[in-house]
């Protein structure tokens, strides 16, 4: 547990009727007993802020991370049960109400920074990491494939052994027994000698006011039962008849439904609408104008949005109105150019006399890679419900971030956060995407307006015309060979510098290195997008990695595991990529077969991928993925992750561009900003390999990898170097 | 006034013809299983069944659905006989289909439609099936299997609403 343990206090306090409440809590103070109304039913005792045991002794975790498909509530929930020693039929879980005592911004935050052991004082003031991607200091955000890493075990492990041991302690007062014969079992407390059993219900009360041990123990991996295995997910059997309710579902009396039409380049202003044709039409209640939007409020969704479409809207020049994707690369290249030519840079880093290594250099490999902006475009497009009145506000959407939500809202509305409610769905996809509170805002400000509760809902083409894009990059590299083909400097300089800060930076052995970035701002908003700057380094990396192998003539497998000799554990996912990929066969003309390895949040991933050219057609038809996240808590839920970042970043790699003309957004829906379907889908082989090292993420690390491989297998395929995405934009009609 | 049998039961719409077929049932019918993706027929999301066929309600006006029978995915399970889910959604229980689930409305009704007509299909069929229906958290294989382990369920029983009548459809 490291310096967690000894930071995370375990707080105890004591609730109305006696009982006992325990909470691991970043900074010392009895907060779990502020929030033990917000959480518990008639009848129920709060045990841990974690955990709540009702009377029918049903054990509920409940922990501030929402759920957008990835497992995390029920991989949180097994990790409570296998500590505190319950059935798995008597867990439950809850989501953590958006309150501040529930902000695990504090662990994520540590957690991103590298464990580092942030003094209390100083943690609310650091901008970095999260901070940065909310634009908030108030953080309870589901991101950063942190669930697991971070709040579940510096957080639900620690809540649920104390609290087994609380029970025992408890059992051993009543019973006049000493508690090292005394076993939790089953939701129940066992005297190993007699046989006799007391449930945690029966138990909850005597152990309020005990002390909690400050060190409790956690298990080791030999004891998991519940841990490792592949537990039904929660909030499957809702989703498969219907009854799942998502943000874009929620029911208030009295609501009307909001269609919104915002400034098409970012950054203009509304300067006036003629509503006069619209304001008269059947079902609309009201036009709202908003700074930068115009809003219909209608008796139904489809009539607002018809009616929004009859308006007639002016909206502010800007200097951006004649910026098209090309004037934006061009500007990234002259960004790159100075900053590698001698202008400014900031170091990530630097090491060894790069400029040495050039001078004498058996051959030099340079490249330029691209990506372009990306939409998230999740399933379920970007709505909220509000509801506003003097007293305050009541929100009911999705959301990565409810807590970063409350306090956004009350600040768009001039109100305290405490007057704002956040009611928190389930999320039709989140990807980052969710983590941003815009269309809470507009929702609010647009409820206040109309003077009735409105659910607003975007349509597809405001999604992908209004989203906080994954930016578009240029990276630019140059590697000096010596003699043998081995890499003696590597030098990278791009722009666009998020989070995380690694990102970058290449897992080899090279004696020379320095990585650098410039900044190059445009207008196009950014937002953190699955797997965040990996998603284009993991590409820009072992993209180029795979050229310079080809380049030194060697094989890019044999290549990484050389310069990979004092990591045996990026040597053994790479290796059981290779083999269970087949790697080195002999591949006829248009089959190619590519390789990349990618760390990211914790997690090594290595994936080999098959493709094959069919009437000048790129098809990708296996993809073998294997991770190392240190244990895999439930390996078909990591499975089901590889799966999902694979696709995810297939989609991108293949099809997904966003482009912008005229200062806006060219894409606007499915038919022009296209997914992968089930037609083109490859198969998915994942390897999980449980190294024992300390807990990685499941949710982004599938996505950055996809892309370098892909590209390396279409130059095994064809002898093309992709140097920019979309593959899209190549053309195969020569190879078959 | 619109007429039409939603799930078994008669309904009646007062709203315009016009209105897609999505929103009567969202809105009006108050039915929020079947949900809204893209609006242009691109993505599945709102596939239910008109007369047996699966449909995208998002660009299907109320008016074409007149005098006819509608199932969304809150009458998928009563297609079968009995009691308990309809095979393709235990299938997606035992398979762990969905992650975010919002697609997943969508891609059960276009599998049952597929399944009514052809009860053991290959993956050609699947694909040419299931390729309207985008699956943003990238769970095709997934979809793919559960399909092919519900084909499996033996003695599977369709009802088709618009007849009636019960026909008994075997699988290998
Ligand atoms: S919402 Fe109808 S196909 Fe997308
Ligand atoms: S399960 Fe999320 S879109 Fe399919």
């Amino acid at each position: 547990m490291g310096k967690w343990t000894r930071r995370a206090f375990i707080t105890t306090g004591v609730l109305a009727g006696g009982a006992l409440a325990v909470g691991v809590a970043i900074r010392p103070g009895h907060r779990a007993p502020k929030v033990a109304h917000k959480v518990t039913d008639e009848g129920e005792t709060l045990v841990t802020m974690w955990v709540k045991i009702d009377q029918n002794n049903r054990v509920t975790l409940i922990a501030p991370h929402s759920e957008m498909g990835q497992g995390a509530h029920t991989a949180l929930t097994q990790m409570l049960a296998d500590e505190i020693d319950a059935r798995w039929e008597d867990m439950a879980y809850q989501e953590a109400p958006a309150l501040d005592e529930y902000a695990n911004w504090a662990l994520g935050k540590g957690f991103l920074l590298g464990d580092a052991d942030v003094p209390d004082a100083l943690v609310p003031t650091i901008d970095g990491a999260f901070m940065k991607i909310t634009k908030a200091m108030k953080l309870q955000i589901t991101g950063g494939s942190t669930s697991v890493r971070a709040t579940g075990v510096y957080g639900v492990r620690v809540a649920g052994a104390a609290a087994r041991e609380l029970l025992i302690d408890a059992a051993s007062e009543a019973w006049g027994v000493p508690a090292s014969q005394l076993i939790a079992q089953d939701t129940h407390i066992v005297d190993t000698v007699d046989g006799r059993r007391l449930s945690f219900a029966g138990l909850a009360e005597a152990a309020a006011g005990r002390q909690p041990s400050a060190t409790p123990s956690l298990k080791t991996p030999g004891e998991f039962r519940v841990m490792g295995q592949s537990k039904p997910r929660l909030d499957v059997p809702s989703k498969v008849d219907g009854t799942a309710t998502f943000g874009i579902d929620a029911q208030v009396p009295g609501m009307k439904y909001a269609a919104i039409k915002a400034a098409p380049v970012f950054g203009a202003r509304l300067v006036s609408v003629d509503s006069s044709d619209v304001q008269a039409m059947d079902g609309v209640h009201k036009v709202v104008e908003l700074d930068d939007a115009v809003v219909v409020v209608a008796d139904g969704y489809w009539q607002a949005s018809r009616a929004l479409d009859g308006l007639q809207i002016t909206w502010s020049e800007t200097e951006n109105d004649a910026k098209s994707s090309d004037d934006l690369f061009a500007q990234f290249d002259a960004s790159l150019a100075q900053a590698m030519e001698g202008g400014e840079s900031k170091t990530d880093v630097e090491e060894g006399d790069v400029e040495l290594a050039f001078a004498d250099a058996a051959a030099t490999v340079e490249a330029t890679y691209r990506v372009p902006y990306l939409a998230h475009a999740c399933m379920e497009p970007m709505n909220a419900t509000a509801r506003v009145d003097g007293q305050g506000c009541e929100v009911w959407v999705g959301t990565q971030n409810p807590l970063g939500f409350r306090y956004e809202v009350a600040a768009a509305l001039d109100m305290e956060a405490e007057q704002v409610e956040i009611h928190q769905h389930y999320m039709g996809g989140g990807f980052g995407r969710r983590s941003d509170a815009d269309s809470a805002i507009q929702a609010a400000l647009i409820a206040r307006a109309a003077g009735v509760p409105v659910k607003l809902i975007w349509s597809r083409e405001e999604d992908v015309r209004h989203d906080h894009y994954r930016p578009a990059v240029a990276s630019r590299f140059r590697v000096a060979l010596d003699r043998d083909g081995g890499i003696k400097a590597w030098e990278n300089v791009y722009h666009e510098k998020h989070e995380p800060v690694e990102a970058p930076v290449i897992p080899y052995a090279v004696a020379a290195r320095k990585i650098h970035h410039t900044d190059s701002p445009t207008h196009v908003p950014f937002g953190p997008w699955r797997s965040v700057d990996h998603s284009q380094h993991g590409f820009f990396t072992e993209a180029f990695f795979d050229e310079v192998a080809v380049a030194a003539g060697r094989d890019p497998y044999e290549m990484r595991m050389a310069m990979l000799a004092d990591k045996p554990r990026h040597q053994n996912v790479l290796r059981q990529a290779a083999e269970r990929g087949n790697w080195g066969e002999t591949l006829p003309r248009g089959v190619g077969r590519g390789i990349s390895l990618q760390e990211s949040f914790g997690s090594l991933v290595a994936q080999v991928v098959d493709v094959h050219i069919d009437n000048g057609k790129l098809k990708v038809d296996r993809v073998v993925v294997a991770i190392d996240p240190g244990f895999a808590v439930s390996p078909d839920g990591l499975t089901a992750q590889m799966e999902s970042g694979v696709i995810y970043g297939l989609t991108a790699a293949l099809y997904g561009e966003v482009e912008i003309e005229q200062g806006a957004v060219k894409q606007s829906n499915f038919h022009n900003y296209r997914m992968v379907r089930m037609n083109e889908a490859p198969q998915i082989d994942t390897i999980i390999i449980n190294s024992g090292e300390a807990w990685g993420g499941a949710g982004e690390p599938g996505t950055p990898g996809i892309a370098p491989a892909l590209v390396s297998a279409v130059f095994d395929a064809t002898g093309v170097r992709v140097r920019e995405l979309p593959l899209a934009k190549q053309d195969f009609s020569d190879w078959g | 006034m619109i007429r039409l049998r939603v799930n078994g039961r008669d309904r009646e719409l007062d709203v315009d013809p016009a209105m897609p077929l999505l929103w009567a049932i969202r809105e009006q019918l108050a039915m929020p299983g079947t949900k809204f993706g893209c609006g242009i027929a691109q993505c599945g999301a709102c596939t239910v069944h008109l007369n047996g066929n699966a449909i995208r309600s998002c660009v299907t006006p109320v008016a074409a659905a007149e005098g006819g029978e509608v199932t969304t995915i809150e009458g998928l399970a009563d297609l079968v006989e009995g009691e308990g889910l309809h095979p393709l959604q235990q299938a997606w229980i035992d398979e762990q289909v969905p992650q975010c689930g919002y697609c997943q409305s969508g891609q059960l009704m276009s599998a049952a439609a597929l399944l009514a007509t052809n009860p053991d299909p290959d993956d050609a069929a699947i694909d040419a099936a299931m390729a309207g229906n985008v699956c943003r958290c990238g769970m095709y294989s997934r979809i793919r299997s559960a399909i092919k382990v519900a084909a499996r369920a033996s003695a599977v029983q369709f009802f088709d609403p618009a007849t009636s009548e019960v026909e008994e459809a075997s699988h290998g």
